[in-house]
């Protein structure tokens, strides 16, 4: 992706946005509609996206808040990518979780599957959202070993560090998405977020609200390093 | 796109790097809903796309009335209900503060936007102090709302800086819907995606707590 320096977002979050969202695919000029609907009420996100016909090489600036309109769907994709690869983390992360059992508990056990059942929920919404901007949905290689060998308080204390930070992510995002319909979309899943994470901040017998009244974002630059331990 | 309403119309013309959020989202709203009609788009995207906030302060001012009748809701609460157990009482104290902090929060920005903020609200909450579970399941009500009504307006919000004091409020709101939830016995979500409610119809679910 071809960024223009004097809009590109600060030298970590351009860095950041190559490493998760390489893919400088050219688009033909698209109004595109996402339609995820599944029998159960699952999503359908609707977006119009503006595509560049052309190669990766125009001026027009990166991600963002440019309003350039070819960039606005570089910037979106970009995020949406970005996105993505948290809730694959995730829901990874969740079925990793349930599959090696360490959660003895049974009400806690029910808990991670349903959690679990929304990320999975999210990973089908974005993957549908960044095969109509045009982009190749990534699914990184995750590996959460250490953290099953630390037993059910390590695991626990784990999620919700994840979802704080998952939270703290879309919140470090949403202002600086383009598209007003995948700016709804993300709200919609910001706040599961933060459902999740307040419920598991109660299990860990941490306060609900960490941040106080005001719950703090997290930008692309500082959220990378912390998941990085779990990309394989 | 009427603007009647803005408390503020320069706002309306508000600048992000050379172009108004408003602007785009409307350009590009308009494009696709005359592409393929807005009526197959789902129901928590257009409630959020369907309306015209009215501006920034507008929105503001929505949110600060919610915030004003939360505030009051477990104030109230804390001295009316007889037999809170220690953690619904500490719950509704630590939700108390965090919605009186969004007041004071959203009223200042209002006044630093220009506007005018709104008068907190008369209100009346019925039988919901009668006892903890008719008071936990009305919480469970406004948090819920309150998450809707949130997700719901802040697309139509066209500052960034006031886009992301919205989401660090809403984010809030989820958490003590979650832990509401909780209490109830009830899932902390329903389902992986928080719906967007319209402003009027928030209006409407709040008004039989609003005195005039």
């Amino acid at each position: 992706m071809t960024q223009h320096a004097d809009t590109a977002p600060g030298p970590h979050e351009r860095g950041a946005l190559h490493e998760l969202a390489d893919d400088p695919a050219s688009r033909k000029r698209f109004l595109r509609m996402v339609g995820g609907t599944g029998a159960a009420g699952a999503l359908a996100i609707f977006m119009a996206a503006c595509g560049d016909d052309d190669d990766s090489s125009s001026n027009s600036a990166g991600s963002g808040t440019s309003m350039q309109e070819p960039s606005q769907a570089k910037g979106d994709l970009a995020i949406v990518q970005y996105a993505l690869t948290l809730e694959h983390l995730e829901t990874d992360f969740y079925n990793a979780v349930i599959d090696a059992g360490v959660i003895k508990d049974m009400a806690l056990a029910d808990t991670a599957k349903m959690i679990r059942d929304n990320e999975q929920e999210h990973v089908d919404a974005l993957t549908g959202t960044v095969k109509q901007l045009g982009g190749t949905p990534k699914r990184p290689k995750t590996n959460f070993d250490a953290v099953l060998e630390g037993g059910e308080q390590m695991v626990l204390k784990t999620a919700a560090e994840v979802e704080n930070l998952g939270a703290a992510a879309y919140l470090g995002q949403a202002p600086r998405i383009n598209s007003k319909e995948i700016l709804a979309a993300a709200l919609a899943i910001h706040s599961v977020e933060g459902r999740h994470a307040a419920a598991l901040n109660s299990v860990v017998g941490e306060t609900i609200v960490p941040d106080g009244a005001f719950a703090k974002p997290a930008s692309m630059a500082e959220v990378l390093p912390k998941v990085k331990p779990f990309l394989a | 796109m009427s603007h009647d309403k803005l408390a503020a119309p320069e706002l309306a013309a508000i600048d992000i790097e050379g172009m108004s959020r408003q602007a785009f989202i409307m350009r590009g709203a308009v494009a696709a809903g005359s592409v393929y009609g807005l009526s197959t788009v789902s129901p928590f995207v257009r409630a959020a796309i369907a309306q015209d906030g009215g501006g920034d302060v507008d929105i503001l001012n929505f949110a600060l009335t919610l915030e004003y009748l939360e505030a009051a809701f477990y104030t109230q609460a804390l001295k009316g209900v007889s037999d809170l157990s220690g953690d619904a009482k500490s719950l509704a104290t630590e939700l108390r503060d965090n919605e009186t902090a969004h007041v004071d929060a959203l009223t200042k920005t209002i006044t630093s936007l220009g506007g005018k903020p709104v008068k907190a609200p008369g209100v009346d909450f019925g039988d919901a102090f009668a006892n903890q579970k008719a008071f936990l399941a009305l919480a469970q009500t406004f948090e819920d709302t309150g998450v809707s009504a949130y997700n719901g307006a802040a697309p139509m919000i066209e500052s960034p800086e006031v886009l992301g004091a919205a989401g660090s409020i809403v984010q809030v709101e989820a958490r003590h819907a979650a832990a509401i939830r909780s209490l109830n016995g009830q899932p902390i979500a329903d389902g992986g995606f928080d719906k967007a409610l319209e402003m009027q119809d928030v209006l409407d679910a709040v008004k039989p707590f609003v005195k005039s």
